[in-house]
């Protein structure tokens, strides 16, 4: 175990700053978002929730993947190269660590995504221990401790210290400087966390029923179009989601030529995966089924029973009409059915 | 031979067809000259420019737009250019609040007969533009390249 | 008042007035109500009280095709609500006819995220005596002043006029701080434009595009918007450039200009705190100064200030005029 004072925590951003990129929750007009440190940043770890998760480190909202131009009749194509530089994603909170297993899954998988894995092996993970769990927290539903957070190196800041442990030769180089420290601070903090984990009002969520066994009988449960009368179909939910990992791609002219370029989609627009025959899910009863179908059915059926949601929090907090996925779990979980 | 590589303003004129386009013809066979770089977007009357059209102009690298319609009360539909009036005032008016220079853009009532006033309406808007200089504010990167 | 209410949507229901209620119900917590359409079995369901903050009008919408000849659906109306609600019946987007409206009394409505804004979180519960609020959280119990913690949208209240109802129940208070609603936009127009231009950016570069504020927007009621749609040229889904917020943003609040009842839900519901009305209140300061004071939805019937003109309007270069570009 290594340790830091908060108060230096600027000069050892400096530092890390020398050689890579630190991207960490900063605030910016009023928001805390991740984003790229620079000395003026002001930096905000002990904001629980940033708006958007952590996702953007390695699957950015908006990225380009290839370039068309024309010259007279040739047609050239450029593809680009996801070329990227080792950068530390910092302060990372554990249901968020657990959302890049979940995205790995899916991009790492084959056919693996070279933008994603390129970012993905450039990166450190630094994650960030929780003191103080909100009431709408349930990560600890998906085996999540957000005591001791999984990453190459772990931080816990308890009163005016910060409490570094290396988990992995990356997250090594980067604390081996720092003074070593005693665990009990740290220990003393996790025991209370935990003991408030056990007070959390949605902390034993009954998830049974929600697998592969049962897919038809959720699908077909008439309780969807109760729950999802109020939503808007905005996509603030799957924008501000961790593990929502749809996105489309499409061509921009730029009257020199085409970027094709991606950019997440989300299941609550209307225009999600439409085809030339129109779309599969023509209302917004169908199109709110998805996304909590695929975080609570498809995609556990598909990996070994792991969820695709890890309890952040975000949805419940930013739904503009409070519909989110507590609700979702308890009309539909404890059954069978 | 020398190129000319001097920076000429981009300029798009969105002209109402029953009045300044004919202005604009008018201009040309009276061999009023008026700058190459204004490009003439015909539209049938001042009241079809819908905001959006504006925003892609510059979108598209246009440093300045301008709009000419028929002289209020003119209108060849009685009174489209009125409705014009309004919607460009207040559209104008919220490009400058979010920082974007109100010089940019230009409502000009040039009627068909009015070919003098049509280079002359030309001419001062592509001084006041190539004064301002390039419209960087409302480009898209992307349309920039090369 | 939730149980007069409640008593009294029995009667109705029993009289025969309407089958369905629309109105909140509770939600996982005390602050997270959900809009709801119930039925006489389901009122147990329903709430009404300080987090009702949501603007029903927009959902009446998609009931209007539902609604069988001479059938009414029953509607919870707040004064600010009603706003709204007559301008969509001026757009013909709802039929009066078909709602049974109770105008239900507000006193402001309270927004927990300026709770947690003070730093209290892991909030369980809440106790109500006048304006003191104990909030229960899993940290200790917390002392807040009501009036503190409101709804941006309350602090400029348009009144506890309902301006349309069949019935009234409860009683209204008004809310507001009594600060010009235009100070802010008056702030910004006082700015150079440079600091006006860095502020927008900084605000506009937050969004994500969700579109939360034009999917709440009672005045947003295209049946498909032409970002959505694929032969307009400007549908996105993301912002790609900067270009595409500014277009996004500007394009949104003017379609809704002379339309917008200033009710505030797009701010509301912005994940990334952009404060969108002031976009909208633009609009309506300038038609205001230019082209008379109007508020939208006040009657029903209004012909906007934005599809109307006079002879004598000012002319485009006002906007030079006022001399803001240094």
């Amino acid at each position: 175990m290594k340790m830091l004072k908060l108060a230096n925590l600027g000069g050892w951003l400096s530092a890390i700053n020398e050689t890579q990129r630190v991207y960490l929750p900063i605030e910016a007009a009023d928001q805390v978002n991740y984003g790229v440190w620079t000395p003026d940043s002001v930096v905000r770890l002990d904001a629980l929730r940033t708006v958007k998760s952590a996702k953007d480190a390695f699957f950015p909202q908006v990225e380009n993947m290839m370039n068309f131009k024309t010259e007279g009749k040739n047609v050239s194509v450029e593809m680009i190269d996801p070329k990227v530089e080792n950068f530390v994603v910092l302060g990372v909170r554990a249901c968020d660590a657990k959302s890049f297993e979940i995205l790995d899954r899916v991009f790492l998988s084959d056919p693996y995504d070279p933008f994603y894995a390129a970012r993905r092996e450039h990166s450190t993970v630094v994650t960030l221990a929780c003191g103080r769990p909100d009431e709408n927290c349930f990560c600890v539903n998906f085996g999540i401790d957000p005591a001791d957070p999984k990453g190459d190196a772990t931080m816990w800041i308890v009163d005016d210290t910060i409490y570094l442990r290396a988990s992995t030769e990356k997250g090594e180089a980067l604390v081996k400087d720092l003074e070593d420290a005693d665990t009990a601070p740290v220990e003393a903090q996790q025991a209370k966390t935990r003991e408030i984990c056990e007070k959390l009002p949605f902390g034993k969520l009954n998830l049974k029923g929600f697998d592969g066994d049962h897919l038809m009988e959720k699908f077909n449960n008439p309780k969807w179009a109760e729950l999802s009368r109020a939503c808007l179909g905005c996509g603030t939910c799957t924008f501000v989601c961790p593990t929502c990992q749809c996105y489309d791609i499409r061509d921009f002219d730029t009257g020199n030529g085409v970027q094709r370029y991606r950019c997440w989609d989300s299941c609550m627009y209307s225009d999600f995966t439409l085809m030339a025959h129109g779309t599969n899910r023509p209302t917004q009863v169908e199109r709110f089924r998805q996304r909590f179908m695929h975080k609570l059915v498809y995609f556990p059926s598909n990996n070994e029973g792991m969820y695709s949601c890890v309890g952040c929090g975000r949805c419940l907090a930013k739904c503009p009409q409070n519909l989110n996925i507590v609700k979702v779990i308890k009309a539909l979980g404890g059954d069978e059915a | 031979m020398p190129v000319n590589t001097e920076w000429k303003p981009k300029i798009v004129a969105f002209c109402c067809n029953w009045c300044s386009y004919a202005g604009a013809d008018l201009a040309g066979s009276s061999r009023l000259a008026y700058p190459a770089d204004v490009k003439i977007i015909r539209i049938p009357c001042s009241c079809r420019l819908n905001p959006l059209f504006i925003l892609r102009a510059f979108q598209r690298g246009a440093d300045g737009v301008i709009l000419c319609g028929c002289h209020p009360g003119d209108c060849h539909y009685s009174t489209g250019n009125y409705y014009a009036r309004r919607r460009m005032t207040l559209l104008f008016s919220m490009l400058n609040y979010l920082g974007i220079d109100s010089r940019r853009t230009r409502v000009e009532w040039v009627s068909a007969a009015e070919g003098a006033k049509f280079a002359a309406t030309m001419n001062d808007f592509a001084k006041t533009i190539t004064e301002l200089g390039e419209n960087v504010k409302l480009g898209d990167l992307r349309c920039k390249e090369n | 008042m939730q149980r007069e209410l409640i008593e009294r949507l029995n009667a109705l229901i029993g009289e025969g007035v309407g089958k369905r209620v629309l109105g909140w119900k509770r939600g996982e917590f005390f602050y997270d109500t959900e809009p709801a359409i119930l039925a006489a079995d389901q009122l147990d369901e329903l709430v009404y009280d300080s987090f009702c903050g949501p603007n029903l009008s927009k959902y009446l919408i998609q009931e209007m095709p539902k609604l069988g000849e001479g059938e009414k659906i029953i509607a919870l109306i707040k004064p600010c609500d009603s706003y709204s609600f007559n301008q969509l019946c001026t757009e013909h987007r709802i039929n009066k006819d078909k709602v049974y409206v109770i105008g239900v009394g507000c006193k402001g409505k309270i927004d927990v995220d300026k709770i947690r804004a003070r730093g209290i979180t892991g909030i369980t519960g809440i106790d109500v005596d006048g304006d003191a609020l104990t909030v229960h959280t899993l940290y200790g119990d917390e002392q807040v002043n009501r009036k503190e913690v409101l709804l941006n949208k309350c602090l400029s209240c348009k009144g506890k006029e309902h301006r349309v109802f069949d019935e009234q129940i409860g009683e209204s208070e008004e809310t507001s701080t009594g600060d010009d609603r235009f100070d802010m936009v008056k702030k910004l127009e006082a700015m150079s434009a440079e600091e006006r231009f860095a502020f927008w950016r900084g605000e506009l570069s937050k969004c994500i595009r969700c579109n939360a504020c034009r999917n709440v927007c009672p005045a947003c009621s295209c049946v498909k918007c032409v970002f959505d749609n694929p032969n307009t040229g400007v549908q996105n889904k993301a912002a790609a450039d900067d270009f595409e917020e500014n277009l996004f943003h500007i394009i949104r609040a003017f379609h809704v200009a002379g339309r917008c009842t200033d009710c505030g839900e797009c701010s509301r519901v912005c994940p990334q705190g952009i404060p969108l009305h002031l976009l909208n209140r633009k609009f309506i300061s300038d038609i205001d100064e230019l082209y008379g004071e109007y508020q939208a939805g006040e009657e029903v019937g209004q012909r906007h200030p934005v599809i109307n003109y006079t002879q004598g309007d000012c002319e485009p270069s006002i906007v030079h005029e006022r001399g803001s570009n240094a």
